[in-house]
């Protein structure tokens, strides 16, 4: 049993680590700043979803899991809205 | 050599790569933002030396707090429209400045990597003292802090009031008494105040967590007290509420609520446990929750008003 | 198992180090912010898996602080750009 949770976490943090390497990749090789923008947000949060995932069924205690999701949820809020403010100052055009 | 290590060693490299990155950065924006990098790098560090309360402090204030704080001087000063390159020293000075940089980090160095093995230190002297008069807290830093130095940690609030004074003196003298100036503009964007509803309530359940778990685990007065600056701040700019007037009568009150309520429990330790500072064995625990939740008042409304910056009048000088 | 964690850590901040050297380098102001949402994201990653994987009590708490920092940095560096169009502010 043990085995296969040490299975599902190895699967999930591997991916999200593959998820946060692609968002770099966008970062580095995409032309223009919206578009590198996008990079950033899409994947660093599946990189980090899937990173918490994989982490969740470690935690002895349900308190901690719940600190973790609470981590995961605070994220996907900024990370959401900051998208939002950084997109339209890009869109209002900067030097 | 272990994976540990070898992530150690990479670590390393990585900061002080950030760090000679924050010194040769052309514009001040950049040189902020590359300090903040440094700051949570930093954090990464004390983490792996096994110091999660300095590694939050360094993450809130050094990363957070002071990046915004640097980074909002900056604009007021129109320092980002500034060449930093204009100001050039002399080759002269540049190699004396160099040189004595690189004397003071030999011989740093040297010390460090000459200490004996178990290096002298004063920890456990420090946790036995604190465990007796600091009755019953499991976090052994919060113990020395409030109880082995209370007085020295009294003082750094009355060193934070001081800045706060001095940031204030700063202002326009027919701006004294007004509050400071927004933080941003007067309609901010939806997402700004969507973000701002949802996050400081939160932030501010979040901060009151980790000032209240300081005492048995990691956390403390200070860390709580910096993320409720933070989320503080957070609701200023999505324009929630506004900042309040520096002569505001509760401003002031909340200002020196901390370091006051500090010194009282520290006098009457002076006639009911014996000494100055002293608590007495069995109210120890409660006392320094309730010191501690006075610092954190104290702390979170200086850092505020510390990047809030001096008041503002339109139309002064 | 820790060590595959720990390995995972540090790709991770492999990958936030190499994201941060061109948004840091880019021609605009506006790749700062995205240096501190890329910090944001990584580093908490980073803190989760260092937090599973050793035995240091805490360090949730620093994840769950950094991930209250990194907005408030990215909303206050957007607001001191913003201010730069806008005649409003000190």
């Amino acid at each position: 049993m043990s085995t296969a949770i040490d299975a599902f976490t190895i699967v999930c943090v591997a991916a999200g680590v593959f998820f946060y390497v692609a968002g770099t990749v966008g970062l580095l090789r995409f032309p223009d700043s919206p578009s590198r923008l996008h990079a950033l947000t899409k994947a660093d949060n599946l990189g980090l979803g899937l990173v918490a995932l994989g982490l969740l069924p470690r935690e002895p205690s349900v308190l901690g899991a719940l600190k973790i999701v609470v981590i995961w949820a605070l994220v996907m809020l900024s990370g959401a809205s900051t998208a939002q403010l950084i997109g339209r100052v890009l869109r209002r055009g900067r030097r | 050599m272990s994976i540990q290590t070898f992530l150690d060693i990479a670590l390393a490299l990585l900061v002080i790569g950030v760090a000679v990155w924050t010194i040769v950065a052309r514009d001040l924006f950049v040189a902020v933002v590359a300090y903040v990098v440094y700051g949570l790098f930093l954090a990464l560090v004390w983490i792996r030396m096994y110091a999660p309360d300095v590694a939050l402090t360094e993450a809130a204030v050094g990363g957070g707090v002071t990046g915004v704080l640097l980074v909002a001087a900056g604009k007021r000063l129109d320092m980002s429209a500034i060449d930093i390159d204009r100001q050039k020293p002399s080759t002269t000075l540049a190699i004396l400045a160099a040189g004595c940089s690189i004397l003071l980090a030999g011989v740093l160095m040297i010390v460090i990597l000459s200490l004996p093995a178990p290096a002298p230190t004063l920890a456990p002297q420090a946790a036995a003292a604190a465990s007796g008069p600091g009755a019953g807290l499991g976090n052994p830093i919060t113990a020395v802090l409030m109880s082995y130095r209370s007085f020295d940690t009294m003082l750094e609030k009355v060193v934070l009031i001081l800045a706060v004074v001095g940031v204030w003196s700063v202002g326009a003298d027919q701006a004294w008494g007004a509050a400071p100036a927004p933080f941003g503009p007067d309609r901010p964007y939806d997402a700004l105040v969507f973000l701002a509803k949802a996050l400081a309530p939160v932030g501010a359940i979040i901060g009151f967590h980790i000032f209240w778990t300081g005492a048995d685990a990691p956390g403390g007065a200070f860390q709580g007290g910096a993320l409720l600056a933070a989320m503080w701040m957070v609701a200023l700019m999505g324009r929630l509420i506004e900042l309040p007037r520096i002569d505001a009568r509760w401003l002031r009150l909340a200002l020196v609520a901390g370091p006051a309520v500090f010194l009282a429990v520290g006098i009457a330790g002076a006639m009911l446990a014996g000494s100055f500072f002293a608590y007495p064995s069995a109210f120890a625990k409660p006392l320094i929750l309730s010191i501690e939740a006075f610092m954190v008042l104290s702390i979170a409304v200086a850092l505020t008003m510390l990047v809030a910056g001096p008041p503002y009048r339109k139309g002064a000088p | 198992m820790n060590d595959i964690l720990l390995t995972a850590a540090g790709l991770i901040v492999f990958a936030v180090a190499l994201g941060l050297a061109r948004v840091l380098r880019g021609a605009d102001d506006i790749d700062g912010l995205m240096a501190a949402q890329l910090l944001g994201s990584g580093g908490i990653g980073t803190l989760l898996l260092i937090a599973s994987a050793t035995s240091v009590p805490g360090v949730g708490d620093v994840a769950l602080g950094l991930a209250l920092l990194a907005p408030f940095a990215t909303i206050a560096f957007i607001n001191v750009l913003e201010s730069d169009d806008a005649e409003a502010g000190p």
